[in-house]
């Protein structure tokens, strides 16, 4: 045993001075935020550096979500991928389906019915509009503006609903499928879209009516977490917070997919770069979303026809519907295969236990999701699995830019901060 | 600009430019990476100044096994690229493109960690979605899904087809 430590004197006990010199020390400290902290949006962990209130370094501690997805992929079907890329931005999975089926489609040559290519905008407009609500009701949440956070969340669900009478399911749909969606609209379908697109507009503008001008909101966003537009380029951010420095790059105009050259819409920008400006543009962006989920529902009212390509080596062959248990089937399809048609059943069990065949080579399909740029590099080797699929996530990049955005600013302004940049752990990690 | 218009003035610079599905892919050596990639962002026609996306494919049983891959896009001029860079097995490491692309740092560090590709002069290529201290390279083609004991932190579950099997 040795002796027992010097006692510091009373004065000093806490340590705050230099024992040699008596001066006040000047030391940083390091915080953990996270992994689980309720305002990551998921499990993030952010090392901080400290200088007092001010953060001077900001490390993010990513992967704790990792689920190995796109390793995945290259042991299903081409068609079992869809089911595993939907769960990577498991805000928005329709525009990790479109993107990968275009992908495929592009590889395999082919295009889905018109029909299709209207359905897959109009749910991928409503989903943009519950993973910008989602932003607003947990950055609301965050922020301490509780009732947001609720009025954000009863909207989504309207919408979920939807997707629940669409799909089947709520979340991780798997509906948009390579060569079309794989079933058409129920019957009430378009009259509850309709009642949504009247409810929602009204709705937006009371989010405004409680953000806008709200003296917190605005004390909590505005010159918080700015980011230049160099910075942005830069660093490879995409999305609402680059629209937000002023740049309106958004794939739907820039390189157009999946049919959004024939819409009239606009891109919302904003020049200010903080996250303020982010909050605007999402907001803004939802009213696009209704202009595009309102044409592309009238155009599917006046466009009969099917939903799945018309091509049995590439089409999934059943035609479902989703019957009062909430599980599509095809009864009439089910009998032919079962009673009358061994030829039928023969491929049936090829489409399912094989599925399509896709040509050697590699695309990369890109595809603006509510976070930015979201690119899906598919390889094939000419087999019945992926050889390769890369997801390029939005959250991903941005998330890179977090440092920029907090580090000089206050230890409070990092909750703002990582809010308005709007990152899904499933998609960051995959 | 279309695409074979692309093409063609990227062939000026690059011998080794094919289109394929409506895409422009350019091969570079390694040894001349950083040059094409900063000729292909500066030249005012070009003007490919953001990277969107970096990552790789392996081929264990031929030559190169390693693509490594560079999807770039054009803010000025709406169109994207794609440059590819052949790494042998034995051999898997070419220069980090941080300093011409500063976005780059995540994607070098991600397929440094699912490939074990080596970024010379990147500034922290350490690894990013996996645990500190895994071992091997996941996404590599050898590297075989499942079967794997579960790895967290010293404690050690066996494969989960070897599971209650007692």
């Amino acid at each position: 045993m040795g002796e027992a430590p010097e006692m510091t004197t009373a004065p000093d006990a806490a340590g705050f001075r230099d024992p040699a010199t008596g001066e006040l020390r000047q030391e940083t400290m390091i915080i953990n935020m996270g992994p689980q902290h309720p305002s990551t949006h998921g499990v993030l962990r952010l090392v901080l550096e400290l200088d007092g209130e001010t953060v001077i370094r900001c490390k993010p501690v990513i992967g704790y979500l990792h689920t190995g997805i796109e390793k995945n992929t290259e042991y299903r079907t081409w068609m079992q991928g869809v089911t595993y890329v939907t769960r990577a931005d498991y805000l928005a999975p329709f525009f990790n389906e479109l993107a990968y089926c275009l992908g495929v489609e592009r590889l395999l040559g082919v295009e889905p019915p018109e029909r299709a290519t209207l359905i897959r905008i109009l749910v991928c407009e409503l989903n943009r509009i519950t993973s910008h609500l989602v932003w607003l009701a947990t950055s609301g949440l965050e922020l301490g503006a509780v009732s947001v956070m609720l009025y954000g969340f009863r909207e989504r669900e309207v919408i979920m609903e939807i997707f629940e009478a669409i799909t089947g399911l709520r979340m991780n749909h798997a509906y948009i499928r390579i060569g079309g969606v794989v079933m058409d609209l129920p019957d009430e379908g378009p009259r509850k879209i309709r009642s949504l697109l009247d409810l929602l507009p009204g709705r937006i503008d009371e989010y405004e009516t409680l953000l806008h001008d709200n003296p917190i909101w605005r004390e909590r966003n505005e010159g918080v977490g700015v980011l230049t537009t160099e910075r942005a380029l830069a660093l490879g951010v995409t999305g609402p917070a680059l629209r937000a420095t002023g740049i309106g790059a958004d794939l739907r105009k820039d390189i157009p997919y999946g049919g959004y050259e024939s819409f009239d819409f606009d891109v919302p920008v904003r020049t200010e770069g903080d996250a303020y400006a982010r909050y605007v543009v999402r907001l803004a962006e939802m009213r696009e979303s209704l202009k595009i989920a309102r044409q592309a529902l009238e155009r599917i009212e006046e466009m009969p026809g099917p939903v799945m390509i018309d091509d049995p080596k590439v089409g999934w062959p059943p035609r479902l519907s989703v019957g009062p248990d909430g599980i599509g089937n095809d009864p009439e399809y089910l009998r032919h295969i079962m009673e009358e048609s061994m030829e039928a059943l023969i491929h049936h069990f090829k489409m399912v236990t094989q599925g399509v065949e896709v040509p050697a080579g590699e695309v990369f399909s890109a595809v603006e999701s509510p976070r930015g740029e979201l690119g899906y590099l598919i390889v094939s080797d000419g087999g019945h699995r992926p050889y390769r699929v890369k997801i390029r996530d939005p959250s991903f990049v941005n998330l890179q830019a977090l440092p920029a955005l907090i580090e000089g600013y206050l230890v409070a302004d990092t909750v703002a901060s990582v809010a308005s940049l709007d990152p899904v752990l499933g998609g960051v990690d995959r | 600009m279309n695409v074979d218009g692309l093409a063609r003035k990227i062939g000026e610079r690059v011998p080794d430019v094919l289109v394929a599905r409506g895409e422009v892919t350019a091969v570079v050596e390694r040894e001349r990476l950083l040059e094409t990639l900063a000729w292909l962002r500066d030249q005012p026609d070009v003007a490919l100044d953001f990277l969107s996306s970096v990552t790789a494919t392996h081929w264990p049983d031929v030559d190169p096994a390693f693509w490594v891959d560079y999807e770039l896009r054009s803010f000025p001029h709406k169109h994207r690229a794609r440059v590819k860079v052949g790494l042998d097995a034995g051999d898997a490491h070419l220069s980090s493109v941080t300093p011409l692309f500063p976005t780059a740092d995540w994607h070098e560090r991600e397929t440094f960690d699912f490939f074990g590709i080596v970024f010379d002069g990147h500034p922290d290529l350490t690894r990013i979605l996996l645990p500190d201290d895994w071992e091997g390279y996941p996404l590599r083609k050898d590297e075989s899904l499942g079967g794997v004991p579960t790895w967290f932190h010293g404690a050690t579950m066996p494969p989960v087809d070897e599971r209650g099997m007692a």
